[in-house]
Order: C-alpha cells, then structure tokens, then sequence
C-alpha cells in the first residue's frame, strides 16, 4: 500500500491527485453537509499542524492556540463585512491575517519564554481565555467586535468575481460553494504541509528540536533560544491566522464562541493522537478527530434503534462519550499517536522494554 | 610559553549562592594553544567557574576578557558565537535526535539560514545545508562515532556520547573548547583514547580548558593547571610546581597532624 500511495512514485502522485479532486464530489452524493465536513477535517488539519510547529517541533505546550485563530477569523471579519463597511479582497486579507496572528503570536509568547512544561501551559491557557473574553468585550465603548452577537454578513472568498458561497457551473459541471472552498483549502494545506516539512529539515528545525530536548545544552551550543523559540511561537500563530480566516468567510459569522479553550484542547488532541512532531501523523490526527464525531453523530440514532428498538441515550452525550473512550484506548495502546515519526516510535518502544 | 598571546582573562570572578561563597575573586589567565587544566576537590567551584564563563551563571563580582573584549553576562549563545564551547560534567546531548543531527545542530551559530531560506530552499540554503552536513560528518570521524551517525544519541554507550558532545562542541569551531571533567566514568583504555583526541584538537590550534579529577590526565596532559579550593585559587602553574605545592597537598589530602 505505502508504494501505490507514495508521492514520489508518478503512479502514487496521480491516485493522490485524482483522489484529492474527486473528494467533494464523492462527499457531495451524500449531501453537502459531508463536504462541509470534509472542509473542516483541512481546516483542522492546517491548525493542528501550525500548532505542531509549537508543540511538536520546539516542544512547547500551548493551550490558548486557538487565540490566533480568533485573530485571523476577527480580522477578516472586521476587513470585509459590513460591520465597518470594508470589503477587503481575500489576498490582502490573508496574508495580513497570517502576520497579524504571527504578532500576536510572538507577544503572547514573550512574557512565556521562561516557563516550560505546565507553568507555560497554565499561561498560554490564560491568554487563550483572555482573547476570547476581550472578543466578547469589545463591543463598549467603541463597538469593535460586536460582542457576544459576533459578526455577521462577512463577505465570502471570491476570485475574478466568481463568489465561493454560490453554486456555480463550469464547462457543465456544477461546483457549489463548500466543494470550492474544498479545493481552496486542499491548495493552502498543501502549501502548509511544505512549508512545515522544509522547515523540519532545516537549520531552524534542528533549532528547535535541540530547545525541546535541552534548552540549556541548546544555550551552549549558541542558539539564541529566546529568538528561536518567538519565531516557532510566531510561525505557528501565523497559520493560525490564516486559517481564522478562511473559517470566518465559509461560515459568514464569527462569535467570541467559536474559539472556546475546548478547541485549543481538541486542535492539540489532533496533534498528539496523530502523532506529536510527525507531519502525515497530525493530518490524519486532525481528519479522524473532526470526521469522526461527525460520523457518530449519524451513527448513534440508528445503531441504538437497531439494537434496543428506541433511543435510550441521548446522542449528543453518547457521542462525546464514545469519542472520549476512543481518545483513552489510542493512548493506552499507541501512545505515541497512531501514526508517529519513526524516531519516536523507536523512543517510546525502548522506554517499555 | 609565557609569550603566547592570552586568549581568556578571568578579573576577580565571585559567585555566590545565599551564604555560600562558591567562588572568591578567581582571577587566572589562559593563554592561546595552551591545555590548561583546574582542578580541586568537589565542590570547590569548578563547575561554578565554567557556568559563569559560558553565561550560564551571571558573576556577583568581576568579569571575563576572551580574545580582547569583555564577555557580556548572561548571554550563553554569544559566548558560543565567540568562541567559547563547552561540554557538561553530566553529559547533555539531545537524546532523541541522531549522532548527526546532534553534530549538525552545533553549526547553527557559524550558519545563518532563515525562516524564508528554509521555505523556498533557494541555492544558498541548500548549500550551506550540505554544508553543515558536510562538517558534521567530518567531526563524527574525528572523534571516532562515525559508525553511530545515524543512531539516536542516547543509545550511545557512555563513551561515545562524551565524544559526541566533543564533537558538537567542536561543530561550533571555538577558539577555547572547555570540558568539564571528560574522563568521568571512563576506563583505563576509554581515558587513554580520550588524551589522544584531546592532544589531536590541541594540535588543530584550540585551546582547551580541562576540569578534571584524573591526575593522571592533568598531569601528563596540561601545560598548566590551576587548583581551586573553597572557591579559591590556590595556585596557577605549570603541573610539576602544583604537584608538589604544600598548599595543593593539604587542599585535597588535608594537614599532618
């Protein structure tokens, strides 16, 4: 199987791309809702893989990474709704979103650079927390970010005057907005997923894996551990933002709401359960852990129907419920994630023996 | 001897941790090309001496002068860019990255490649990363761990990590390479291979600074040795002078009744 699907080979590349263009439409049989799922499962993948940059390369635990995805989505919202009645076009907006969010991230992780392990934790939990409730409050005395009501209208991504909410037809094939935006998002996770791997194999890379082994070692050797360690903090957020973005144009609205800490635990979840530092492990991470819930949401009804003839439990509860004990058996049994970099396969198999 | 030119210059270094005194007024000279060895009983402020002058440990009094100008407190990474490396008592290696990489990761202050060079992977970057490969290669040789090149760094034996982050230290190309006590927990044989690398690295031009409690090895291999005790110099001279200095007698075997 790893030969057919192998990148390198041509045979690989072509059943990768055609898989990757039919997706949406295969999705799309079963309803539009799938494709919005499947958008998600990208959008995803692209946090969690920004916040491997953080975690899983320099080693640093953060828990409020879902604070670059609110500036991305709130920028975008603010420069192209008509909230301020700016209509911005997408390609100025993104890359800012990717620099706003890069600022944020390397102010929040300024006063961090001290801490390690749990105490940095604690704090980037914190300034997670705190960019929500600034989103929720911004609405007095200037009404910036409209409150807890969040911000609707915001103008979709659209190329040449091609809008991605509509359903469009090209050369008779009829394209609707969520398989759109699908392509939109495969091209910038592509574009992500390269970035991050040349920056794994890079000097920056070893940088930062050498600061999540021994900081101090790395200090010896002449790393300037505080500027590497912003710069992962700032890479990371960027594509947060990025991200933020795209999330704030497919849906149309934004609410302090969307970026509770539960999403921080989740888009870290993804990273771990994936695998922590390996990149096609965070990507199936951040697919599993979105499909999957999604999946059980149309699973839980029939399945209890089939079995007991009714509806004993409530499904929204049953499905976290299944989804939490999936969490603990992945743990139990691949703690290094289900799919981990080979070296940290190697490492965690040698500390049980 | 005397004529060569001083390469580090420690003025009246003072530490202290609460009430304890770990280092009082240490002032010593090392000169270029030289194997200067500091010795003294555990505890005296060996290790002390060399976290202070690696930036580790902001001095409480005094100051450094390596290769003509002051050397900036609490600034590790610019001590390594200026050329001093050092290796730790209890080895500290990145355990989960290879042999290589932990070499390859050494050359990142004589390097410069960025963020942007790493994303387009433009000609320059990737020659200056074949480069660095190039070099890591070369130095695993060196020290002899070129089998291990692609091993994880804590599945060493003990031996080969100390070489290793010799190695490492050498990736920096320093002018002033200090071990702290390299032989510890060596044998007879392992030690003995360790003075010929260390004679090889003299022999390259760097100067060296050794903490180590190997008589032996001091004794044969530098040209002079400091003694310290109870955060104090006792004596700087050439080994056979120190070895026989009442003083260095009492510091470590004590007074005759």
């Amino acid at each position: 199987m790893s030969k057919w699907l192998n990148p390198r080979s041509g045979l690989g590349l072509t059943l990768i791309v055609v898989a990757l263009v039919a997706l949406p439409f295969v999705a799309g049989m079963g309803g539009q809702a799938w494709v919005r799922i499947l958008n998600f499962a990208i959008l995803y993948a692209f946090l969690a893989l920004g916040l491997n940059i953080v975690v899983g390369f320099a080693g640093l635990l953060d828990l409020g990474y879902i604070a670059f995805y609110a500036v991305g989505a709130y920028l975008w919202a603010l420069l192209a709704s008509p909230h301020f009645g700016l209509h911005l076009p997408f390609w100025v907006i993104l890359p800012l979103g990717a620099l706003v969010a890069g600022i944020a991230g390397a102010l929040l992780g300024a006063p961090t650079l001290k801490l390690r392990g749990d105490y940095l934790a604690i704090v980037t939990l914190g300034f997670g927390e705190i960019v929500r409730i600034f989103m929720n409050n911004l609405n007095a005395p200037v009404n910036i970010t409209n409150g807890a009501q969040g911000i609707t209208m915001i103008d979709p991504v659209s190329v040449a005057g091609l809008k991605f909410s509509a359903t469009t037809t090209l050369f008779g094939i009829t394209i609707t907005g969520p398989q759109k935006y699908y392509y939109l998002l495969v091209l910038l996770a592509l574009g992500v997923i390269l970035v991050n791997f040349r920056l794994q194999h890079s000097r920056i890379g070893r940088a930062w894996q050498a600061i999540r082994e021994d900081e101090i070692a790395a200090k010896a050797i002449g790393i300037n551990t505080r500027n590497v360690k912003l710069l992962a903090f700032a890479m990371g957020a960027s594509f947060g933002g990025i991200a933020g973005g795209i999330f704030a144009a497919m849906q149309g609205f934004v609410s302090p709401e969307s970026f509770s800490l539960i999403e921080s635990i989740m888009i870290l979840a993804m990273v771990v359960l994936g695998g922590m530092g390996h990149i096609p492990g965070v990507i199936l991470g951040a697919v599993l852990l979105t499909v999957l819930p999604e999946a059980l949401r149309y699973a839980v009804v029939p399945v209890q129907k089939a079995l007991f003839g009714e509806v004993l439990a409530d499904p929204e509860s049953l499905r976290m419920l299944i989804f939490g004990l999936a969490l603990i058996l992945v743990m139990r049994f691949k703690p290094a994630g289900l799919w981990p970099s080979p070296e940290r396969r190697r490492e965690l198999s040698e500390k049980t023996q | 001897m005397s004529a060569r030119p001083v390469l580090l210059e420690a003025q009246a270094v003072a530490k202290h941790f609460g009430g304890v005194k770990a280092l009082r007024d240490v002032s010593l000279t090392i000169r270029q090309g030289e194997v200067y060895g500091l010795i003294g009983p555990n505890g005296a402020g060996k290790t002390t001496f060399f976290n202070c002058m690696t930036g580790l440990y902001v001095p409480d009094g005094g100051g450094f002068v390596f290769d003509g100008a002051p050397l900036k407190a609490d600034a590790p990474h610019q001590a390594a860019e200026r050329g001093i490396a050092r290796t730790f008592q209890n080895i500290r290696l990145f355990g989960n990255m290879t042999a290589l990489e932990n070499v390859m990761v050494g050359r990142h202050v004589r390097t410069k490649a960025g963020v942007v060079g790493a994303i387009v992977c433009d000609r320059g970057t990737r020659e200056e990363e074949a480069a660095i490969r190039r070099r890591a290669e070369e130095l695993l040789h060196y020290v002899g761990v070129e089998d291990q090149a692609d091993d994880l760094a804590k599945n060493l034996s003990y031996g080969d990590q100390r070489r290793l982050e010799i190695a490492r230290a050498l990736a920096t190309d320093p002018k002033l390479l200090c071990l702290d006590e390299p032989a510890a927990g060596m044998n007879g044989a392992e030690t003995e291979e360790l003075r010929v690398l260390i004679e090889g690295i003299r022999a390259d031009g760097v100067t060296i600074l050794l903490i180590e409690h190997d008589v032996k090895l001091v004794m044969g291999l530098c040209d002079r040795v400091a003694v310290l005790d109870y955060g104090a110099l006792v004596i700087e001279d050439v080994p056979s002078v120190v070895q026989h200095d009442p003083r260095v007698i009492e510091a470590y075997i004590g007074v005759a009744a």
